[in-house]
């Protein structure tokens, strides 16, 4: 069962896009969503939208992903373009139901909010799928560095959230074990209001939290053992390096910005 | 004595009181004086309760004596400057694999230790290689811990201590939650390890067939060390260990079985093998 468990969105993969360091991955998702800001015209949206679309099929990740990372936002976009489509006025008539009109304008501006709103999406997935929750971690774990200095304790934090994502898993197939414990013994965690559907669940969580806190226990006398200690240096075994194509794509999503703020397109 | 290369850990009236515990008069372990030798295998057994697990504990440095001292390879675990040296020295594998499995692939998890002490990526990532081949984790380096089998997850975390370089190892009944393929699979290795590389273990174990194939027994009671030596005595002296609660491994009972009916068979049987023979030539005799 634990096999089906997959962590956020990652797809292993060997493209270029997989490869990059993913400190600089961010920064060029960062500079890319403030491109799509930016840009005001219909044809450099498309643009960018068609160059995200070349990635995805350069990145090797099944198409069916990214779609299904769509899915969520459709609502949004629908609800954004009837918003649009009726109440935003200018241009010519294009539809007169009594005395709702859709204007010109109103669609232009509706399709041009939407197709920004796909194109964010499919740079933000590009980013969550060719990469592993845990150097997401470390790369925005770098990002938080600067924090240290108001007393933050940014390698714990990530500490903290490398181990989290190393028990999900386990936790998850204990909730399953202890789940089916209760069921074997009549416990109903079907039935009833939502409100008894909460409280059936108390007898699930209840056990849960006392192992998680004995696996903690457990776990930092493990860590203790193996010579971990709080707040001193420690090293990689993988070394986080700007590598030279890593310099390249940054060159080119830098000048990417700096052509969309001065050709004003 | 003090720097003798030949002892990997020294204890010396050792005394340990867990802190809060109102019973002062009953200690967790209590004027300890023993010494693993370098390559040495140790069994450590004992009822619940016996102060095995706080005896490791104190060897790890993860507790500090109360009374007496610990020494490992010669320094002091009440050293605090020393106590990196020494969990690098005398690493410690515990009962569930999964709860000191730390990272979130196999690979990261071996770095563990190494990244503690510091060393430089490229001399982590040799080691790692060089570890994960002799205890054949080679194709699983990329894995997260979740997807192994109990055994592969024993073998792991034994290959983060291994990386350390250590010249001890100390296993917390580390078969307790294995089948036995998974059992054979973990202690095979550390076998290995022990007679190819000479590294001392001290292995606290419930089953006697295991503690029958160390070098020497140690039996714990109450906090106390009340009986030491090689298995063939330490694990036929029936009476002690039933007094104590514990038994000897399923050929030694059933030898004394059959001795109190007659048959002459030695005092020093601990596996079958033994048996069979001793029976076989006292047959072949008659």
């Amino acid at each position: 069962m634990s096999r089906s468990i997959t962590l956020g969105q990652y797809m292993p993969g060997e493209s270029l896009i997989h490869q990059l360091n993913p400190r600089v991955k961010i920064l060029a998702l960062l500079m890319m969503l403030a491109v799509m800001f930016i840009v005001q015209t219909f044809y450099a949206l498309i643009f960018l939208l068609l160059f995200a679309v070349l990635l995805l099929a350069s990145s090797g990740v099944p198409f069916s992903y990214f779609l299904r990372g769509i899915r969520p936002i459709l609502y949004i976009a629908l609800f954004a373009l009837v918003i649009y489509f009726f109440f935003t006025r200018g241009g010519v008539v294009l539809l007169r139901i009594g005395f709702i009109t859709v204007e010109s304008d109103g669609v232009r501006e509706g399709l041009f909010v939407v197709t920004r709103l796909v194109a964010l999406v499919l740079y933000s997935l590009l980013l969550t799928l060719t990469t592993t929750p845990l150097s997401l971690t470390h790369g925005m774990g770098y990002f938080l560095k600067p924090l240290k200095y108001i007393g933050l304790p940014t390698d714990e934090v990530a500490m903290i959230m490398s181990i989290a994502l190393r028990f999900i898993p386990t936790l998850m197939e204990e909730s399953q074990r202890l789940m089916r414990a209760q069921l074997s013994r009549g416990a109903d965690f079907e039935s009833g209001s939502i409100f008894r559907k909460a409280k059936s669940l108390v007898p699930l969580i209840v056990p849960l939290f006392i192992s998680a806190f004995r696996r903690a226990d457990e776990l930092a006398l493990a860590m203790e053992a193996r010579g971990f200690r709080l707040g001193a240096r420690r090293t990689r075994l993988h070394e986080d390096i700007i590598a030279p194509r890593d310099w390249a794509v940054l060159v080119f999503v830098a000048a990417t910005l700096a052509a969309a703020l001065v050709l004003n397109i | 004595m003090k720097n003798r290369p030949e002892i990997a850990i020294e204890t010396r009236k050792l005394a340990y009181h867990y802190p809060g515990e109102e019973n002062i008069s009953s200690p967790a372990v209590y004027g300890i004086n023993l010494s693993v030798k370098r390559g040495e295998y140790v069994s450590l057994i004992g009822p619940n309760g016996s102060g095995k697990t706080t005896l490791l504990k104190l060897f790890n440095a993860l507790l500090a004596p109360t009374d007496g001292e610990v020494l490992v390879e010669g320094i002091s675990t009440t050293e605090e400057e020393s106590q990196t040296e020494i969990r690098r020295n005398c690493g410690m594998i515990f009962q569930n694999p999964d709860n000191q499995l730390v990272a979130t692939t196999v690979e990261e998890d071996i770095a563990f230790g190494l990244e503690n002490l510091e060393l430089p990526s490229p001399e982590i990532r040799k080691r790692v290689n060089r570890v994960a081949g002799e205890l054949g984790l080679e194709h699983l380096l990329k894995h997260p811990p979740h997807l192994l089998s109990g055994g592969e997850k024993g073998r792991v975390a034994i290959a983060g201590i291994l990386a350390m370089q250590p010249s001890c190892i100390l296993m917390d009944e580390p078969t307790a939650m294995l089948d036995s393929k998974s059992r054979q699979d973990v202690l095979g290795a550390v076998r290995r390890l022990n007679r190819e590389q000479g590294l001392a273990v001290v292995h606290v174990t419930h089953f006697p067939e295991e503690a029958a194939r160390a070098d020497r027994v140690v039996i714990l009671h109450q906090g106390r060390l009340i009986e030491q030596g090689p298995p063939a005595l330490v694990l036929n002296n029936l009476q002690l260990l039933h007094q104590l609660g514990l038994q000897g491994t399923a050929s030694s009972e059933l030898a004394a079985l059959l001795r109190t009916d007659g048959f002459s068979i030695p005092q020093e049987i601990l596996n079958c093998q033994e048996l069979v023979q001793s029976l076989c030539s006292s047959e072949l005799k008659n």
